[in-house]
């Protein structure tokens, strides 16, 4: 199923894909209700910063929907907003001939995030520990640190086809 | 609604700015940079943010507040939070910025402090 979503200043494709469990067809408990085994939400994004907003809404109903706590949700819709900023700002340059392509996947209790920006790509062993007593008074850098915090993994990787790709997991 | 608002009142010569929302990359983080660059610009440098009111912070509003405290301290000032929600004061605590900042639970706490 693909869809055009508006949010307040910014549209987007998003692309749901949901997998549903045969096995409890006929439990009397999941008529009403299928049990999602499996879940897919896909966003593009212009490259413009009101657009973040959007991206974590989406992650905050998408992780709802896979029924990860509320006490999870805060910190993983920090690491979106962390790592969409990054995408739009350092990768893309806020260019808005740029896209972000967000891409949320949960299966079980775990939940995966991609984030994939069209910059010149990205170095994450350069960026120095904003815990550091000589980097506090920094006023940024602490987006990586905020997205390593909250979540169980976090990778970079470089896009074939130019860019890099951020992939973070987090179980629940 | 704007996402992030400020409602300014004086407490002697100290300003208290009651905020009331999300300081986030973009409208929240650009309006707590004016409000501070206004009250400098008056020659208010005595200033309280009172945060109660903030559910959501990011790290642009954590660097927006550092930004706010080095300007204030360069301009002879003196900047104080207050009321930390349990969730902000998780990430200055994690960002090790509690060591930076001088956080107060009451206001009169708070305002005793400035000298």
């Amino acid at each position: 199923m693909a869809f055009l979503t508006c949010g307040q200043l910014a549209c987007y494709t998003n692309v749901l894909v949901r997998k549903f469990s045969s096995s409890h067809r006929n439990s009397p408990a999941r008529k009403a209700a299928p049990f999602v085994t499996e879940q897919t939400t896909r966003l593009v994004l212009p490259s413009h910063i009101e657009a973040v907003a959007d991206a974590a809404a989406a992650v905050t109903g998408f992780i709802r929907n896979c029924g990860a706590p509320d006490d999870a949700a805060f910190g993983i819709e920090m690491a979106v907003r962390e790592a969409v900023t990054n995408a739009m700002v350092h990768g893309n340059h806020e260019d808005e001939a740029k896209s972000v392509e967000v891409v949320f996947n949960c299966h079980g209790n775990e939940l995966e995030v991609e984030v994939r920006d069209e910059g010149g790509g990205f170095d994450p062993t350069v960026v120095p520990d904003p815990t550091d007593a000589s980097n506090l008074l920094k006023t940024s850098g602490r987006g990586i640190f905020l997205m390593r915090t909250f979540m169980d993994d976090v990778q970079y990787v470089p896009r074939p086809e130019g860019g890099t790709a951020v992939r973070m997991t987090k179980k629940f | 609604m704007a996402e992030l608002n400020i409602r300014e009142r004086q407490a002697g010569d100290v300003t208290i700015l009651d905020m009331e929302g999300r300081i986030t990359i973009g409208e929240g983080s650009v309006a707590l940079r004016s409000a501070i660059r206004r009250l400098l610009e008056e020659g208010k440098k005595k200033i309280l943010l009172n945060l109660a009111g903030v559910g959501y912070i990011d790290s642009s509003g954590i660097g927006e507040l550092v930004s706010s405290y080095t300007a204030i301290n360069k301009d002879g000032g003196q900047l104080k939070l207050l009321s930390l929600t349990q969730k902000l004061q998780d990430l200055l605590t994690i960002t090790k910025l509690l060591t930076v900042f001088d956080a107060y639970d009451t206001e009169a706490e708070a305002l005793s402090e400035f000298k």
